[in-house]
């Protein structure tokens, strides 16, 4: 257990805490359910006023909320493989090359489609606004930086969706997020494959249980807790309606 | 029997449907496209879903979509245990991969029993299998040939699991459902890795040295439009062909009658 969470520090962004709160939080996705609030990036309203206050976009309740939610998940993957090629770290070969760009394509391809999707539904002050990102000090020309946030990403996804199907009331929805889980489950197992190769780290006993042979899931609150604290989304939100 | 002429039978869009008898039910094969384009109506919160949606349209129940996931658990269980034994993987990474990849499905196979116990039903027992499939195949002497149905298994686990989703709508076992469905895609990235592919499935492309018979497996991955929007024409930025790059991200689900008839292939009758 020291060494898998030794071993991911190695590789995961620094993030910047906000006081009392554990780093490591995004870092025990591994199946564990993490304490979180319902409240996205609470300590921002301690830096400003009633009026800011107002302004924090909420996701929204009932499926609205789970789509936004998954919409502010996908942004985020978006925008750290936009990084990641637009900038590839020296020395990649070409299979991690080839990965991390059909993993960009995916990525922004779902970001779009939770964009469309909520739109069409919804009115534009219902949608989540286009999010802010900052990822600190990470190394983008580090390749386990790189790949090993990228394996946080993709866990955390899979983790994302799986808890949060049960949300959904809509057949269609939910027969969206499965469509999309999947991948983000090949995905997972794709880039757990690169970092330990000729390993069982593609469905390893960090992130399947042994016991059942189940991946994680786990609350929207306690996902955000964890996205939250990596600092990687600069842009505040609340998820007051989502478990 | 000549599987790959049993297979092309149900490709074919010819027949009537029903939902009662096993030819029935094997015709879904070839309506596949069919319901894909039902399925590509657009969609909202607003809107009634009560029919189009893939996921919602065979079994109609929690029980028969859990007593599904059992059978193909039983099959991969077994098909692994076999594999595994039969000296055929190379030690080092297959060995290795497999190892693990049978211990998830053998925890699968206890798992769902229980669950279905535990809700005060039998558990289907378990079929006798052929992984010859009549003759057409010899997985445990061939290890290319283990490989191909070892890919083709996982890919139609993962199909069905999504294609069950609907039906564990409301039920405790919808997230046990989803946390299998994700083993299982993690499982198919990796075996197609092994074999030389992409971990995602690009088109309705079954991927180099797969066996024409395994082609329903993959009939349907094909498609463009999720949530009602072409997502062909969605994205700006996209590097390389975009049809390739759009399917790959959207697994496509599998009626219960599809993944029943795949699985039935290898069920000794």
């Amino acid at each position: 257990m020291n060494k898998e969470i030794k071993e991911k520090r190695v590789t995961v962004h620094e993030p910047d805490l906000k006081a009392g709160v554990s780093r490591s939080q995004f870092l025990k996705l591994s199946g564990f359910a993490v304490a979180g609030s319902s409240l996205f990036l609470a300590s921002c309203k301690s830096s400003t006023g009633p009026d800011d206050d107002d302004e924090i976009f909420d996701l929204g309740s009932g499926d609205l909320a789970v789509l936004n939610y998954a919409y502010a998940l996908e942004q985020l993957e978006a925008d750290y493989y936009t990084k990641v090629v637009n900038n590839f770290y020296s020395g990649i070969s070409s299979e991690e090359e080839q990965v991390l760009t059909d993993l960009y394509n995916h990525e922004i391809n779902h970001r779009d489609l939770f964009k469309a999707a909520i739109s069409s539904v919804a009115s534009d002050e219902q949608l989540l606004p286009t999010l802010e990102f900052d990822y600190g000090d990470l190394d983008f020309n580090n390749r386990d930086q790189v790949l090993g946030t990228a394996k946080v990403l993709e866990d955390t996804g899979v983790a994302a969706y799986n808890g949060a199907g049960k949300l959904l009331t809509n057949a269609d929805y939910l027969l969206l997020a499965g469509k999309i889980v999947s991948v983000e489950a090949r995905h997972a197992a794709a880039i757990r494959s690169l970092i330990s190769p000729g390993t069982a780290s593609f469905a390893g006993d960090d992130i399947v249980s042994t016991d059942s042979g189940l991946d994680a899931a786990s609350d929207p609150s306690a996902i955000l807790a964890a996205v939250g604290d990596t600092g990687f989304i600069v842009t505040p939100f609340t998820a007051n309606n989502l478990p | 029997m000549d599987l790959i002429k049993f297979l092309d039978e149900f490709t074919t869009d010819n027949l009537k449907e029903t939902k009662t008898s096993r030819k029935d039910a094997l015709m879904t094969f070839g309506s596949l496209s069919k319901k894909a384009a039902i399925a590509a109506i657009p969609f909202g919160l607003g809107a009634a879903f009560t029919t189009n949606s893939m996921a919602r349209q065979s079994t109609a129940n929690p029980v028969a979509a859990l007593q599904l996931a059992l059978k193909l658990e039983y099959l991969e269980d077994e098909f692994y245990d076999l594999a595994l034994q039969s000296g055929v993987i190379p030690s080092g990474r297959p060995e290795t991969v497999y190892m693990q990849i049978s211990k998830h499905e053998q925890a699968h196979v206890t798992f769902l029993k229980a669950g279905l116990e535990g809700a005060g039903v039998t558990p289907v027992s378990k079929p006798e299998f052929d992984f010859t499939a009549g003759g057409a195949f010899d997985p445990f002497n061939n290890y290319e040939q283990l490989l191909a149905l070892s890919q083709a298994f996982e890919d139609t686990g993962v199909r069905a699991y999504k294609g069950q989703a609907g039906n564990l709508m409301g039920s405790d076992f919808l997230t046990v459902a989803l946390q299998i469905h994700s083993v299982e895609a993690r499982h198919a990235s990796e075996v197609r890795r092994l074999r030389g592919l992409k971990g995602w499935i690009t088109r309705k492309e079954r991927g180099a040295g797969m066996p024409e018979a395994t082609q329903p497996v993959y009939d349907g991955e094909q498609n463009t439009t999720q949530a009602g929007v072409n997502v062909a024409g969605l994205s700006s930025g996209l590097i390389g062909n975009v049809e390739d790059a759009v399917t790959q991200a959207y697994d496509e689900p599998i009626n219960a009658g599809t993944a029943d008839a795949i699985a039935s292939l290898f069920i000794k009758s």
